[in-house]
């Protein structure tokens, strides 16, 4: 079958698709959007976090055919749509500098230094969140979300925001404060 | 294997008529997973996203009508007050990104013994609106869950709505599970007590083929507080009473062994769940509520 | 909110007491930024928090097949028929292969013993064991295939324990093993075996004053690593195959993978892809060979992915075992003796096993002075799952057992059990039961005294203004209790690891590293075929680089088999042996370049003769800070490039009958106090806090060594209270092979970690570090089961701990 809908912003089409395939394997193998993760693929880890229709939704339980004509963001267009989000709600719009300042340690050349990265997305890298970084798109979908809704979320909030996403790495204990450097950011850019 | 996407609700039936054997699809939280993980290939699938009215709910005198999709996030944030049994239940189901699709028609059609919703449903009362090409008709949901993994839909059925009595009284809901977050019940309870009628239920899930109601303990506890005036005076419910009942709701359970857990500690936390859920409602109910509900965000 | 640059020791950490040793001194680069010592940022972090970092699941080529692989469903069985006619004839398949089809003579792979069939061959030893794979144009298509092979077996009874495997008429699981280990073993089906005897137990007992025996056993855990085992095979035009794959040690895998193929190693070139988490589970192959296979048979390149369900069986898991000890102390807190039998399940195939007893055995007593020892360590050929290499390696299901010895011995001295830990702890200069002096600072003690100081975390944060939040308390979300039957408690527990390979391995790391100027400016590149797996090994080289040869720019290759060996990414060795190697190279170059700018500006200035030089800065300075030339004066267009290989100490084999032996090259250690809150009535833990001492010798990136420490702290807490591969004792299957019903923790499981670490060079090690990775997995599982034990006053001899075992039900 084909299945059109909107990823990211920009109109995609898929064709061939088997009636069984998930969400999670059309953007993986069929649009060349490989940022969500194939971890589980039962629901049980959230590595395939994208935001369907603006809401937080494993993609390897989406069947494909359930998109069509829906508006899906994956951690690939996180940046686009959190600088949308920022003009849109009249934040000045300096934070994303502010946070780049930050950063300014020893980087090395060839890691895409100059990409435009979202709060939350260079929170990540700042904290040291990021190990193997398998679980990271969920994560980061899932964290912008919240921050989204929730700005100033207690530690409990942060948590209950994030038990849906697995991570064997990091014992969390990085992406809390990467979450926590996110939102005080936010704060400040306000 | 086809998809079949009905735009509408006479649309959808009209498929399910036509194709018996289509698996509806909504939130797609059980069935993508055996698809996933092949443990089924349906001929048809039958995609129920695009049927918009069952993402309503209406709130009505005696009861809610639930649509058989409202994403459990959305009963968590919106029901609260009304359905303070489900939205607790709703809250433990799996996780966020689970809750945001997930709804309670789902649990009803894999009526998997270990579903959050259905101790809730059974202790709150309930109704199941099913319809097919032929008509509508509602079951009640002490009859709709016939097996493990069967309930009381013909094959050309569709669940639309569930109608679930608004809570007159406190209502609470428990579930064990060996993590604090993201897992499946190795066993559950839920208990809604009921002052209009002046009595109790409960609900008992993943300790049974079935989610059962502990009706022997139901009944024990309804004349026991009857008896002690306790309806009106407002007593603290003795030791003894909330023990009765607490072992009357773990003899009502006919657990198995599995890697979840033994059968012998699902009986023995069903009781210890059914005393504390009784002691949290009651206490609700006399007004010395001192130990209050559950913190968290919601949706 | 708390700091988001991670305080390092802990702010206001206790103050040492002696002195244990001294930190790393740093000349060379010590002004260049970016160096070891830093908290530098991870060179692929924008790539990982973007989506774009290509793991081995990410791959993709035109024309690509899927492949499948159709495993047992019985865990022991003669294959009597295998019937692929109708899998061949479906649309879409492009070829189904059996061990029947091997294109080669050499049809086994192993790590240590090559006893695994690329595909079954007249029999299955374990429930998942490959049995044929297939290769079509759409995943569907592969399995719907592989669900056509008809196989018909004649199950066989299932040996699964010590009991039915040793019996005299067992069932070999493999019949004329001709490994090394073979000859010494007591029972074939016996992998290894590895006693240490050391001083005189019978005479010791007769001096302690009391004397503690305990029966224990450890469950079966899983790396359950997030990124699936997957890798795509590209086959090549000179008849070779390029294969890009996720593991832990790409020329080991090659080593296995070439004769299998009957290809020479050259027409097999591996690249690294990115890896989703390793653990130890990534050191075998598990799709490797069947995707060249698939790829040399079809002419197309092949994908293959497994999604969780074959994770579980995909990969070998960490053994599971029985331990038994006795302990003996005197009235006044010296240990007299310590005897042990540990027995480990290595399941069908050997994999790591062998290496495993030696680890078990030697590290079986943890990290105390006792004289008198008398160890047994076995592991065991059975039909369940396959066991092998995972964080901690033998030394965790061995620190659970005997710290909970620790505490029996103190509770029956009346002791508190840190103070006894800490006065028959080991020290510099301890001899290990296997005779090996301990020649670094082994600062046990001081570990202990730090992570008692932390300051306990406050009672019951569940209480708020609006009552009980469920998420502080046993049960979490589910809501199972509003305080009742809570109870708090403490625990204690410390371990030692060795680090890097063991037993004379020769264990040595490759690195090539070259010099330019790039657009006037100095450039270091690092290649090593070092797997990256999140660890952090990339970031670590290029600080290496920095200091070393004082440039700014580092760039780092792609790890792949164009150089030489790096080893594995495990037993806590990256850093030490591929950075040592690194450096080794870095040094190597920087003297070539000193001699380039002797050569050339040596008659300008005497000091190019006269003083010590240094790389700073993109210059070379004197060590009195004179600066002599820009580096891109010196190199001109002349480049640089060093590959060396460089290797630690050597080690030795333990005696087969005494176990005696310079076995290790370093040992690590940590310890954790674990603090819990137990719903006493329902069983269920919640751990509160569990904070960390490590010593890590010198931290080459802080922020990256507390992650490891969180990390490993992390896994250790999932097999304290949920995480637990459950094996049918009557069939050998696994009954949980799925991310619902084998649990690890979520964020929510987690508690805040509080980190102290130590840092006390080891004289025999690069910048006298230590590796840092598997410590923290010891000593966190029975730091928890302590405390849990401290809250319940249960016995509790097994972990995981479910909520059965605390309710006795």
């Amino acid at each position: 079958m084909r299945v059109s809908f909107t990823v990211n912003g920009r109109p995609q089409e898929a064709d061939d698709v088997w009636e069984g395939e998930s969400l999670l394997y059309v953007l993986r193998e069929r649009l060349g959007l490989p940022g969500a993760k194939n971890a589980c693929e039962q629901g049980e880890c959230g590595s395939c976090t994208v935001r369907l229709d603006g809401v937080p939704v494993c993609s390897c339980l989406v069947a494909a055919g359930q998109v069509e004509g829906r508006e899906v963001v994956t951690v690939e267009g996180l940046a686009e749509y959190a600088k949308q989000r920022s003009c849109g709600t009249g934040a000045r719009g300096t934070s994303l500098d502010e946070a780049k300042q930050w950063a300014a340690k020893g980087q090395d050349s060839h890691t895409g230094e100059g990409t435009e990265l979202s709060p939350v997305q260079q929170a990540f890298i700042d904290a040291g969140a990021v190990q193997c970084g398998f679980c990271t798109p969920g994560l980061l979908v899932a964290a912008d979300e919240m921050l989204e809704r929730n700005p100033n979320p207690t530690d409990a909030d942060i948590r209950e925001a994030l038990s849906g996403n697995l991570c064997r790495c990091t014992g969390y204990e990085k992406i809390m404060d990467a979450v926590r450097l996110a939102a005080a950011r936010q704060g400040e850019a306000v | 294997m086809d998809f079949l996407r009905p735009a509408s609700w006479q649309e959808a039936l009209a498929a399910k008529a036509e194709h018996p054997t289509a698996v509806p699809i909504a939130g797609g939280t059980d069935v993508m997973v055996e698809i996933n993980f092949d443990h089924r290939r349906p001929e048809y699938l039958l995609d129920l996203n695009r049927v918009a009215d069952l993402y309503d709910w209406e709130v009505g005198e005696e009861s809610v009508r639930l649509g058989a999709s409202v994403p459990y996030s959305a009963i968590m944030e919106h029901l609260r007050a009304e359905l303070p049994g489900l939205a607790l239940a709703s809250h433990t189901v799996a996780s966020p990104q689970i809750r945001n699709r997930g709804g309670v028609g789902g649990n009803l059609g894999t009526a998997s013994p270990a579903g959050d919703a259905h101790p809730a449903l059974l202790a709150a009362g309930a109704e199941v609106e099913v319809e097919s090409v032929r008509g509508s008709r509602l079951i009640p949901i002490d009859a709709f869950y016939t097996g493990v993994k069967r309930n009381a839909l013909a094959a050309d059925e569709l669940i639309r709505a569930v109608h679930i009595k608004k809570a007159d009284g406190p209502q609470q809901y428990s579930k064990v599970g060996t993590r604090n977050a993201m897992v499946i019940a190795v066993c559950a309870f839920g208990l809604a007590l009921h002052p209009s009628s002046r009595t109790v239920r409960t609900g008992i899930g993943s300790a049974a083929p079935t989610p059962v109601r502990a009706k022997t303990a139901e009944e024990f506890l309804n004349a026991a507080l009857e008896e002690g005036g306790f309806w009106d005076n407002g007593k603290i419910i003795t030791p003894s009473v909330a023990k009765q009942f607490a072992d009357l709701c773990a003899a009502a359970c006919n657990p198995i062994d599995d890697v979840r857990g033994t059968a012998s500690y699902r009986r023995h936390a069903v009781g210890v769940m059914a005393r504390r859920t009784l002691t949290w409602t009651w206490q609700s109910y006399r007004g010395t509520d001192g130990t209050a509900h559950q913190k968290g965000s919601v949706a | 909110m708390s700091s988001p640059t991670p305080g390092f020791a802990r702010e206001g950490g206790a103050p040492l007491g002696a002195p244990l040793g001294t930190p790393t001194k740093i000349t060379q680069g010590s002004q260049t930024k970016g160096g070891i010592g830093e908290s530098t940022l991870r060179p692929d972090g924008t790539l990982k928090v973007t989506g774009e970092f290509a793991y081995s699941s990410d791959m993709w080529h035109e024309d690509m097949l899927w492949g499948h692989i159709l495993r047992s469903t019985v865990a022991h069985a003669e294959i009597v028929s295998i019937d692929t006619s109708e899998a061949l004839a479906t649309p879409g398949v492009h070829a189904v292969m059996t061990y029947d089809d091997l294109p080669a003579e050499v049809r086994k792979y192993g790590l240590e013993i090559r006893d695994t069939p690329v595909l079954a061959h007249g029999k299955v030893r374990h429930h998942g064991e490959p049995v044929a794979i297939v290769a079509a144009d759409h995943p569907e298509t592969a399995r719907r295939a592989a669900a056509k092979i008809k196989v018909e077996y004649r199950e066989l009874p299932v040996i699964t324990d010590e009991a039915s495997a040793t019996a005299p008429d067992a069932t070999l699981i493999h019949q004329a093993r001709d490994d090394n280990h073979f000859g010494h073993v007591p029972h074939p089906n016996i992998v290894h075996r590895q006693p240490i005897i050391r001083g005189d137990v019978s005479a010791a007992r007769e001096r302690a004053d009391v004397v503690v025996r305990g029966e224990y056993t450890f469950g079966m855990q899983d790396q359950a690593f997030l990124g699936p085992e997957s890798g795509l095979a590209v086959p090549d035009e000179d008849g070779g195959v390029h294969l890009y794959i996720a593991t832990q040690w790409l020329h080991a895998d090659l080593r296995q993978i070439a004769p299998v193929l009957g290809l020479p190693e050259s027409k097999v070139r591996m690249t690294l892809s990115g890896v989703g988490g390793a653990f130890g589970g990534r050191e075998d192959l598990s799709m490797q060979i069947h995707a060249c296979l698939l790829a040399l048979r079809t002419g197309k390149p092949v994908k293959i992915v497994y999604n969780r369900f074959e994770s579980f069986f995909g990969h070998v898991h960490r053994h599971p075992a029985k331990l038994s000890y006795e302990h003996g102390a005197t009235r006044d807190g010296r240990l007299t003796h310590i005897t042990c039998r540990i027995v480990l399940d290595g399941g069908a195939y050997a994999s790591t096993t062998a290496a495993v007893v030696g680890n078990a055995a030697s590290l079986s007593v943890g990290p105390y002075v006792v004289d008198d020892v008398d160890i047994e360590a076995i592991g065991l050929y059975t039909n369940n799952p396959p066991c092998g290499a995972m964080r901690g390696f033998g030394a965790v299901q061995a620190c659970f057992a005997y710290e909970a010895q620790m505490d029996k011995v103190a509770k029956e001295l009346g002791m508190d059990p840190v103070e006894f830990r800490q006065l028959n702890a080991m020290e510099q200069g301890t001899v290990m039961p296997t005779g090996q002096p301990v020649d670094s600072p082994a600062p046990v003690a001081e570990l202990l005294r730090r992570v008692k100081a932390m300051p306990m975390p406050p009672e019951r944060q569940w209480e708020s203004s609006e009552g009980a939040d469920v998420r502080q308390l046993p049960g979490g979300l589910s809501n199972t209790t509003h305080g009742e039957g809570v109870v708090r408690g403490v625990g204690y527990a410390v371990g030692i690891k060795n680090v890097g390979f063991s037993e004379g391995f020769d264990d040595y790391s490759t690195a090539r590293v070259r010099m330019e100027v790039v657009g006037g400016e100095p450039v270091a590149t690092v290649h090593t075929a070092m797997a990256e797996v999140g660890q952090g090994g990339v970031t670590v080289h290029a600080q290496i680089a920095r200091t070393e040869l004082g440039v700014a720019q580092v760039t780092i290759h792609p790890a792949n088999t164009q150089v030489g060996s790096a080893g594995s990414t495990s037993a806590s060795r990256q850093t030490y042996v591929t950075g040592g190697a690194v450096r080794n190279s870095c040094e190597l170059v920087r003297e070539k370049v000193l001699e380039i700018g002797r050569r050339r500006f040596g008659s300008y200035h005497p000091a190019w003769a006269t003083a010590e030089l240094l790389l700073e800065g993109g210059k070379v300075v004197t060590d009195g800070g004179e600066v002599l030339a820009d580096l891109a004066d010196v190199l001109e267009d002349e480049a640089v490039e060093v590959e060396a290989e460089w290797r630690h100490r050597p080690t030795e084999p333990f005696d087969l009958r005494t176990g005696q032996g310079f076995g290790h090259v370093q040992y690590s250690f940590a310890a954790h106090r674990a603090v819990v809150e137990v719903d006493t009535e329902l069983g269920l833990v919640k751990v509160i806090e569990l904070a960390c001492a490590q010593d890590v010798g010198k931290a080459l990136n802080p922020l990256s060594v507390i992650g490891q420490i969180q990390g490993g702290t992390t896994q250790g807490l999932g097999m304290a209270v949920m995480e637990e591969i459950i094996v049918d004792p009557k069939t050998a299957k696994v009954k949980n092979p799925s991310f619902t019903d084998y649990l690890i923790p979520t964020i929510l499981d987690t508690p805040t970690i509080p980190v102290d670490v130590l840092e006390l060079a080891d004289d025999h090690a690069p910048y006298g570090l230590r590796g840092v990775g598997e410590a923290p997995t010891l000593s966190s599982t029975p730091a928890v089961l302590a405390a849990i034990r401290n809250a319940t006053g249960l016995e509790l001899n097994r972990t995981p701990v479910r909520p059965e075992h605390l309710t006795g039900t």
